[in-house]
């Protein structure tokens, strides 16, 4: 089974968010980068589909250098190869179209991404992927199971999941519960220095397609102080929220 | 040109974000002076009228069934209306149907597409639009670099208004729908709760609950409040709680008018998910915790004292009004 997962190079979770002083760019100084965590969550599925089914684990990734050690952990943990499209596509579209045309020059099964990058949220390329390579796309993907030539896979809708079928190959953006939290893979001493000599090829860009791009930057406003309610005043504070906050 | 809206439904119900995403393209035309069309998909139990109560100056029905996860046929029947109307901006709800769609119809469109929109565009040529960004943790101004656009209408970010239009046109439109390439098989309520993503308000609990058992309590202030139930990373990861409850970064992100936190300290991860609730209590034993900072109303107790008070209260706040 020869299987795609497209990584992400995103902040820290605990990052503060910061911008450049004139608020059109992250601030990217200080900040640590890591695997998108819902892509993490595809990685760990697909060496786990590996090591059932056999075959092959390639990460993808677009952007610059500097997203290098981001895809030496992903190989760390255990993908065979990883491909870097060394391009500055920005947006969604973009970056879809690029993923696209690589993805076309080779023959992958599945193709499995992260239901959005914790950066700036689009939550767009799984779903482009799908329309301009024709594949079937399962979106909010909690679970998945191979059955031949097709999957059984579960997504979440809202207040509940659903049980969908597709043939291979496909496109799916997991999330938690393709693998459980507890079950992700981290690198260990073999797997890190299995990964220096791992190949990583680098494919020149296309040429950008962005149809948008960002302009500035902005922090929600800061919250007044908090209004503290002493233990015991419970009615005080469901009057607070009726006649002040008028949320109940 | 025109303003077209996905009047998104469910076993042929719309839904809230649906209301939501036909005010703000009625807002969006208007303030371009563009006329706005809704599309439904679909059989609809609804009154289709319904929809001009939000501002629809027109409304088209594709008749065609589809299946619930049939993303490419319902994308490809959008994407032919929104030819036939000459539409310039294409509005979904950024909901999970949404999701599937609008990424799919930027590419049968050749549209740009910006999603977690929160309020119409500041500037028409080019399209100019705030976003959430960095799961909550900040806004984008994003400008579109191309004539056409699919607008992803955050849930909960837009407020519902009337607008009603009386000399509201209805169409249907034919479309021939291939047999699916994802197909449902089986769909699994949670029991009887109300959806996270469009809840107004919500209760959502952490490890300073101590148990699962403990949820009762959770689950009865819900109840009152007509509330949805979430919990905190830690909690949906030892298996207290379903992950469909997880909210935060990594998580669901909300935008509730209340959102009342038992137990949960207020890591920055958990607040990025959170923060866009219009209202937030903390109830945290820790006076340190940085919720506190956050929050709007405070209470520094054990939530074993308070939340079984904040319920009788409730209750005779209820019996009251």
């Amino acid at each position: 089974m020869n299987i795609l997962v497209c990584i992400s190079n995103v902040p820290d979770t605990t990052s503060k968010i910061e911008f450049t002083s004139d608020s059109t760019a992250f601030n990217t100084e200080g900040v640590q980068f890591i695997i998108n965590p819902y892509d993490e969550f595809g990685l760990t599925k697909a060496i786990k589909l590996r090591e059932e089914h056999g075959g092959k684990v390639t990460v993808i990734h677009l952007g610059d250098a500097s997203s290098e050690p981001t895809l030496r952990k992903a190989l760390a943990i255990g993908a065979d190869q990883a491909i870097r499209i060394d391009s500055e596509s920005k947006d969604s579209f973009g970056v879809a179209q690029e993923l696209a045309k690589v993805i076309s020059e080779q023959d992958f099964d599945l193709i499995i991404t992260g239901r959005e990058s914790i950066d700036y949220n689009n939550g767009a390329v799984p779903g482009m992927l799908a329309a301009i390579l024709d594949l079937p796309f399962v979106n909010a993907c909690t679970g998945f199971a191979l059955s031949g030539d097709s999957a059984n896979m579960e997504r979440e809708i809202e207040g509940g999941k659903e049980f969908v079928k597709a043939s291979l190959p496909l496109i799916i953006a997991g999330q938690k519960g393709l693998v459980e939290e507890s079950d992700l893979l981290i690198p260990n001493m073999r797997g890190i220095m299995t990964a220096r000599t791992k190949p990583l090829t680098v494919v020149s860009s296309n040429g950008t397609a962005d149809k948008s791009k960002s302009i500035s930057f902005e922090k929600p406003a800061a919250k007044q102080a908090c209004k503290m309610v002493e233990v015991g005043q419970e009615k005080e504070l469901v009057s607070l929220l009726h006649q002040e906050a008028k949320v109940i | 040109m025109s303003v077209l809206v996905f009047a998104e439904s469910w076993n042929g119900s719309f839904k809230k974000g649906t209301f939501e995403a036909i005010t703000f393209a009625h807002d969006t035309a208007k303030k371009l002076n563009l006329s706005c069309v809704a599309v439904t998909l679909g059989n609809i139990n609804d009154d289709i009228n319904s929809l001009s109560n939000y501002g629809a100056d027109k409304v088209i029905s594709v008749n065609s069934d589809f299946d619930s996860c049939d993303n490419k046929g319902m994308s490809s029947a959008l994407a032919q209306v929104a030819k036939q109307e000459n539409a310039s901006i294409f509005v979904i709800s950024n909901s999970n149907t949404g999701k599937c769609i609008g990424p799919r119809l930027s590419i049968d469109l050749d549209a740009s597409y910006i999603s977690n929109v929160v309020e119409t565009p500041s500037e028409s040529s080019p399209i100019k639009i705030k976003k959430k960004a960095f799961s909550g943790k900040a806004f984008e101004i994003a400008q579109t670099t191309s004539s056409k656009c699919v607008l992803a209408l955050s849930p909960n970010a837009y407020t519902i208004t009337e607008n009603p239009n009386p000399n509201c046109q209805t169409d249907t439109f034919d479309f021939t729908t291939e047999s699916s390439n994802v197909t449902s098989e089986k769909v699994e309520k949670s029991s009887g709760k109300i959806s996270l993503a469009e809840a107004e308000v919500v209760v959502s609990a952490g490890r300073g609950l101590k148990g699962p058992e403990n949820w009762g309590m959770i689950e009865e202030l819900a109840d009152l409040l007509d509330a949805g139930t979430a919990c905190s990373k830690p909690v949906s990861d030892i298996g207290w709680r379903p992950h469909s409850e997880h909210v935060g970064q990594t998580g669901k992100a909300i935008a509730p008018n209340l959102y009342i936190a038992v137990g949960i300290s207020g890591a920055i991860q958990h607040l990025a998910g959170v923060n866009s609730s219009k209202v937030m209590v903390a109830i945290n034993t820790d006076p340190e915790a940085p919720f506190f900072k956050a929050a709007d109303y405070g209470i520094v107790g054990d939530a074993f004292e308070v939340v079984p008070r904040l319920i009788e209260e409730i209750k005779n706040f209820k019996a009251n009004n």
